[in-house]
């Protein structure tokens, strides 16, 4: 280290130039990482805060569109309660609707369908909790969005009107559009297409999109024997994310992205370094003839690579979570998440060590004997 | 021109001889076949400790290949090396590079410091490659002022002359208190006064620390400051009248 934050010192310029790169790369890694983390919550945190373990969708159903074409009989919820390890099973309906406000203002919504007494019923942050035929329970965004507890959204084409009755406690989207939990037979009446004031079909009132699934604490569900004995085709939670609108396109997109940068921030330090080292070369040759060892050498040149990797990334990061802190609250979706965040700065970190030390690397093989004479 | 006779072991010098520099039989080789250069053939040469030798002789004649050799640089074909009584052609690079540490020094054409340390920092450094046991040697700022730059510590190299950057080498190479000195061109920059003042310096540094000191150098003027003076030429080494 002795020579290592001399030198830093000394070609601050030259230094600084190539932390400035890092910083840059480490801005936009925040911002991926906020945008990526602000795209899941819009896209999935309505399923990740359904405190279930598995759904149940419809046999042979598409994965990636489970969520839309899935239909399940309702009976089938009775045979995965009794299923080992299965602490609670309810039906559950989902699907996206369009509808105005009766102030005129036009709203999607994506319905989740529960029966009011399930655990699937959320708690709510103001208003009352389901329980009215015609009542929903939304989500905040919604209510940042404009919509009010009292409101009436009537669902378009088939005129049902539906009353704004409460607030769950935290974000609820699906597919970037906001969650109201509604009681699973108006879902069925609305996902039958079933206009108000018209009876119900016998048919629609079996059919639901999937049975949530609770497994019990510190058990675990074989999903493949509850198919095999419903009929059905399970997907565990986090599985059942990739069934919902545009979400494996947004976050494919995103780590790919992400990767990109990690591998630019390899090279860019991989680059930097081999041109230093190349730079060096005779200087290694007097440390290495004045007795410095390999390992010393590498040492030196690594620490240095640590600490201005380390300080770039701590800049950039700053900036980006300064810049992250000014987009947050606004329409782009867009959440800072400290895991991610340190994740990113950890890989950052680590191939941009991993390029410096391929590039230093060849500091081993210089001969010391080129210190002397006319091999300069 | 001077002439040629076999080199034999100085006798200049207190203290025995086999504590400074001893090369018997020494051959270094480089290519194959018919495109074999003999860089070292058959040298013998042997520096007591405070005596100051001189080797001269023509580009290519093999005086590098002879510090090489001589401090480990570079294992020889054939033949023994020790400094200090010990043996510089093992084959473990890491022992020749601690015995490099701990009982060579080395002062190159033109100081060949590094850029980023200061006069102090450069002498600093030596004692910082061995790890935390070797980092007991010679106060910096003391050694600044004996090779006469004492207000000088602070300085990086591009601030210096060409006659104070290899007063900074000369006295970077004597910080870990070594057996031998290898000096390779020290006036190769430096005007003749500076010449002399340099090679007045480690004559004087050799009898003052009983430090062995082999000097390359293409000087002919400062050799009058040598205890002895070695002509090599095609790689054979012989002493010069």
């Amino acid at each position: 280290m002795f020579l290592a934050i001399r030198e830093l010192g000394f070609a601050r310029l030259r230094f600084a130039l190539m932390g400035a790169v890092i910083v840059l790369i480490s801005v936009l890694m925040v911002m991926l990482s906020g945008l990526s983390v602000g795209l899941v919550r819009d896209g999935v945190s309505g399923l990740q805060n359904l405190p279930i373990t598995s759904f149940a969708f419809a046999h042979g159903v598409q994965h990636d569109s489970a969520f839309s074409r899935s239909v399940v009989d309702a009976s089938t919820v009775d045979t995965w309660r009794e299923q080992p390890g299965v602490a609670e099973a309810t039906p559950f309906g989902n699907t996206l609707i369009n509808g105005r406000t009766d102030r005129g203002t036009e709203v999607d919504l994506a319905l989740f369908g529960v029966e009011t007494d399930s655990f699937l019923s959320p708690a709510v942050s103001e208003g009352d909790r389901l329980g009215p035929a015609d009542g929903i329970v939304v989500s905040p965004t919604a209510i940042d969005a404009g919509l009010r507890v009292g409101d009436t959204v009537t669902v378009d084409r088939l005129g049902t009107k539906l009353r704004v009755v409460g607030v769950t406690e935290q974000q609820d989207t699906f597919g970037h559009v906001d969650v109201a939990y509604v009681p699973l037979a108006t879902w069925q009446a609305v996902k039958s297409g079933t206009p108000a004031g018209t009876q119900v079909s016998a048919q629609a009132t079996q059919e639901i999109t999937a049975v949530a699934v609770r497994a019990a604490d510190g058990d675990s569900v074989d999903l493949a024997a509850g198919d095999k004995a419903a009929g059905t085709e399970s997907l565990t939670l986090e599985e059942s994310y990739g069934a919902s609108p545009g979400y494996t396109a947004e976050t494919t997109t995103l780590q790919l992205i992400q990767g990109f940068l990690y591998a630019i921030s390899a090279l860019v330090a991989g680059a930097f370094f081999a041109v230093w080292a190349i730079q060096r070369k005779q200087e290694v040759a007097v440390l290495r003839a004045l007795g410095a060892s390999t390992g010393w050498v590498l040492r030196d040149a690594l620490t240095q690579a640590l600490i201005l990797l380390a300080l770039a990334i701590a800049v950039g990061m700053g900036i980006g979570l300064g810049l992250g802190a000014l987009i947050s609250g606004g329409n782009v979706p867009f959440a800072l998440h400290p895991q991610s965040i340190a994740a990113a700065a950890a890989g950052l970190l680590v191939l941009g060590l991993v390029g410096a030390a391929a590039a230093v690397v060849r500091l081993t093989s210089i001969d010391p004997a080129t210190a002397l004479g006319g091999n300069r | 021109m001077s002439s040629r006779t076999t080199a034999s072991p100085s006798t200049t010098g207190t203290a025995p001889a086999d504590l400074g520099l001893v090369m018997r039989g020494v051959h270094l080789r480089h290519g194959d076949g018919a495109e074999t250069v003999h860089a070292l053939d058959n040298v013998d040469l042997t520096v007591a400790p405070g005596e100051l030798a001189a080797i001269v002789g023509p580009s290519g004649a093999g005086k590098s290949s002879l510090l090489a050799v001589a401090g480990g640089l570079a294992r020889p074909d054939q033949g023994a090396v020790t400094v200090a009584g010990h043996d510089m052609t093992v084959s473990s690079r890491r022992a020749r590079t601690e015995l490099r540490r701990r009982h060579v020094g080395f002062v190159f054409q033109s100081g060949n410091l590094l850029p980023a340390l200061t006069a102090a920092d450069q002498l600093r450094l030596p004692l910082r490659l061995g790890g935390r046991r070797d980092r007991a040697g010679r106060d910096p700022l003391e050694m600044l002022g004996h090779v006469g730059l004492a207000g000088k510590a602070d300085r990086r190299p591009h601030q210096l002359s060409g006659g104070e950057r290899q007063r900074v080498g000369i006295a970077r190479a004597l910080m870990t208190q070594p057996s031998v000195l290898l000096v390779d061109e020290p006036t190769a920059a430096l005007d003749r006064a500076r010449s002399h003042d340099i090679v007045q310096l480690l004559a004087q540094e050799a009898r003052e620390r009983s430090v062995a000191v082999v000097m390359v150098t293409h000087d002919h003027d400062v050799l009058q400051y040598c205890d002895t003076v070695y002509e090599m030429i095609d790689g054979k080494l012989a002493t010069s009248s």
